[in-house]
């Protein structure tokens, strides 16, 4: 699953990012994870127009899309900022290349602002209109063990094995030799 | 991993209590963070602990104690709460799993119609307000058991919200010392359950179980101290406890290392913690790595949950696809606060008769089996039941599923008690023999065991004549003032009849003959 193709991840990282904005987090240096089992395809335009959005949510608070007329700062991501973000979205920034990058497309997504909302309920999804399907309590799925064992690179008696924690397996194979099933 | 699960959040009042060999209370915390919900019907606030507070030594303040309670509670559907898979618990490992709950790409949730009815139910059972329209989220993190890397939980509006529970506590030695407490329920959210993992540490790895439907009832504590006026402390979070003695002393825990490391110049980490059940301590938690940002998001397959009552329900709507709140509310069944009350007015009960009658699973069903078939005042039935039956359930770590002594047995004890046609020592025996489960009826353990009641008056004034005679000193001391010589005199006579005579019966005729 690219990061790219995925909108969620990056919705999801925005919202660190207001988090991290609106208020002011003091984290520890956490280790990095495995960086060649993780490794992600570096920001995108996407991934930019997400966060600069949550950017400019965080300053009228933390929900919604609406625009304000609230002036953002310089736009630049700071360091500490990228790190969090990493951390959080396992998404991968790489080098100060990938960064510039990220600014340029919030600058672009800035254009957004013109945007005049005033008035305007914010929207809770695109399906906020539809109807909520109720299913009934029947019993349909499941009893695919065994099919689904199928996708995992370890299993164990029918269990998916997984490292401990949040250990990549990269990092525990340069420790010790993992015993292959 | 869509195994339906039912949260909620107890704020509780604030209690000020002195330093040393306080018992806890509940109180108001809050319970930000992590949600997590479990469906089940049965879910109960942890009961207040006997409180002992101490007067505070002079120059000392007083500590308040915060204490919020998340609770987990599994809703008792067929299916889970997003997807078609079954609900069961120890099946084989991933064989409950259906796409959707191995997160599989492409596969959507959808929501099961009887855990939102759980969740209703659940909301007015504990009178909250339930909200017309509430909304699903995204919570997102990283761990081996939650293969989405999110959870679909109801973070900013949940299913029900500002609700509250009104219970009782004994706050002295004697049972009939109970004050009634009200904690609040700050909401009541649907929410997933994650999967299951078994930790390996000596191959450094985690077997994950997407099943689900494992502990039934958990709660998390939230604690935290402070000075009353002063700004609340911060607070720990102490997880995954799962018996509410377990949660009591957890907490007692809490406060008090809370309270010493305070006086002690130390700080308080926001942290969590859980707690260690050999040692009766808290301990940090490994794993968790600083403040948890979860990164909520609105969940964007799953439209908002609406309901209706019967006032605003769209006319001409398919009923599988509409949930009626007042219909839900007819359907709840008599809430144990009202069982109570009915009790005490019904049967003459103490109010803490009624309470140990709902404590104790199936023990109501059991007393009014027995009511139903005995002719026996209702006092009698009681003081039986909750002394005797539960008296022996207890020694033997019994339920009262798994009594030797059907209702029936004991009405029909109760009815030869009541006839007078055996002694309430004679009857104890027919009860401990009925406990053995030999299969014999109490009448068929009254005759063969001779315990009948003497029922010939002639030879009990026979017996007590010739007592009497055998005994003049007895009697001269009784004549002497001597209060316990009738005792003595009794006794005797009891023994005469091998014990098939009334005490009473037998104090009547012995006075009547001593005075003639």
């Amino acid at each position: 699953m690219s990061v790219q193709a995925s909108p969620t991840l990056f919705m999801a990282s925005a919202s660190a990012a207001v988090a991290a904005l609106s208020d002011v987090i003091t984290f520890k240096r956490v280790a990095r994870l495995g960086e060649d089992a993780l490794r992600r395809p570096t920001g995108s335009e996407m991934w930019a127009r997400a966060v600069h959005l949550c950017l400019r949510a965080a300053a009228r608070g933390r929900r919604g899309f609406t625009s304000k007329a609230d002036p953002q700062g310089s736009g630049r991501v700071t360091g500490e900022l990228i790190q969090h973000l990493e951390r959080l979205s396992l998404v991968d920034f790489g080098s100060q290349e990938a960064v510039a990058r990220l600014e340029k497309a919030i600058a672009f997504a800035d254009r957004l602002r013109a945007v005049n909302t005033d008035g305007v309920e914010p929207m809770e999804s695109v399906l906020e209109d539809r109807c909520l399907y109720l299913r009934s309590d029947n019993v349909v799925e499941g009893n695919c063990a065994e099919e689904l064992l199928q996708n995992s690179h370890r299993v164990v008696e029918e269990y998916f094995v997984a490292p401990p924690g949040n250990i990549s397996w990269s990092k525990l194979d340069e420790k010790q030799p993992f015993p292959h099933h | 991993m869509a195994a339906p699960m039912l949260r909620w959040c107890c704020p509780g009042r604030r209690f000020a209590f002195a330093r040393v060999g306080c018992g806890s209370c509940h109180r108001r915390g809050p319970p930000t963070g992590s949600t997590s919900n479990g469906k089940r019907g049965q879910s109960t606030v942890a009961q207040q602990p006997h409180i002992t507070a101490q007067k505070p030594r002079k120059g000392e303040r007083e500590w308040a104690a915060v204490v919020g309670l998340e609770i987990h509670a599994q809703i008792a559907s067929n299916s889970k709460l997003f997807s078609g898979s079954q609900v069961h618990f120890a099946a084989p490992p991933n064989s409950l799993v259906s796409f959707f709950d191995a997160s599989l790409p492409g596969t959507l949730p959808v929501l099961n119609r009887r855990c939102v009815e759980a969740a209703v139910m659940t909301g007015l059972a504990l009178d909250c307000h339930i909200n017309r329209k509430s909304l699903f989220d995204r919570k997102h993190y990283f761990y081996a058991d939650l293969p989405a890397g999110y959870q679909i939980t109801q973070q900013r509006l949940p299913i029900a919200v500002n609700g509250s529970l009104a219970y009782s506590v004994s706050v002295g030695r004697k049972p009939s010392q109970m004050v009634t407490r009200t904690v609040r329920v700050k909401q009541i959210q649907l929410e997933q359950d994650s999967g299951k993992s078994l930790h390996d540490d000596l191959r450094s790895q985690t077997l994950i179980d997407l099943n689900r439907a494992e502990g039934q009832l958990r709660v998390d504590a939230n604690i935290s101290v402070h000075r009353p006026g002063e700004p609340l402390g911060v607070r720990t979070e102490v997880k995954n406890l799962n018996s509410a003695r377990f949660l009591a002393r957890a907490i007692d825990y809490e406060i008090q290392r809370q309270i010493n490391e305070l006086e002690n110049g130390g700080e308080i980490l926001n942290e969590t913690r859980s707690f260690d059940y050999k040692l009766g301590c808290t301990v940090p938690m490994r794993d968790k790595e600083g403040k948890q940002d979860y990164r909520f998001m609105p969940e964007p397959n799953l439209p908002p949950l609406l309901l209706y009552d019967s006032g605003s329900l769209p006319p001409g709507a398919d009923p599988q696809q509409v949930i009626d709140i007042d219909r839900l509310r007819e359907r709840l069944p008599e809430l144990p606060r009202v069982t109570r009350e009915r009790l005490v007015r019904q049967y003459g009960m103490l109010p803490e008769h009624s309470c140990a009658l709902l404590n104790e699973v199936g023990l109501l069903e059991f007393f009014q089996s027995v009511i139903k078939e005995t002719r026996a005042e209702p006092k009698k039935v009681t003081s039986w039941v909750l002394n005797t039956f539960l008296g022996f359930l207890k020694q033997q770590n019994l339920a009262v599923s798994e009594s030797p002594v059907t209702p029936s047995a004991l009405a029909e004890l109760l009815d030869l008690l009541d006839r007078k046609a055996i002694s309430s020592s004679a009857a104890k025996q027919v009860f401990e023999e009925l406990w053995r489960n030999e299969g014999k009826t109490p009448a068929q353990i009254v005759a063969e065991k001779k315990l009948e009641l003497l029922q010939d008056l002639e030879a009990l004034e026979q017996l007590c004549r010739s007592t009497l005679e055998a005994h003049p000193h007895v009697v001269m001391d009784l004549k002497r003032g001597n209060p316990r010589a009738i005792n003595k005199l009794i006794g005797l006579v009891r023994k005469a009849t091998l014990g098939r005579a009334d005490p009473t019966a037998i104090k009547e005729v012995l006075e009547r003959q001593l005075s003639s």
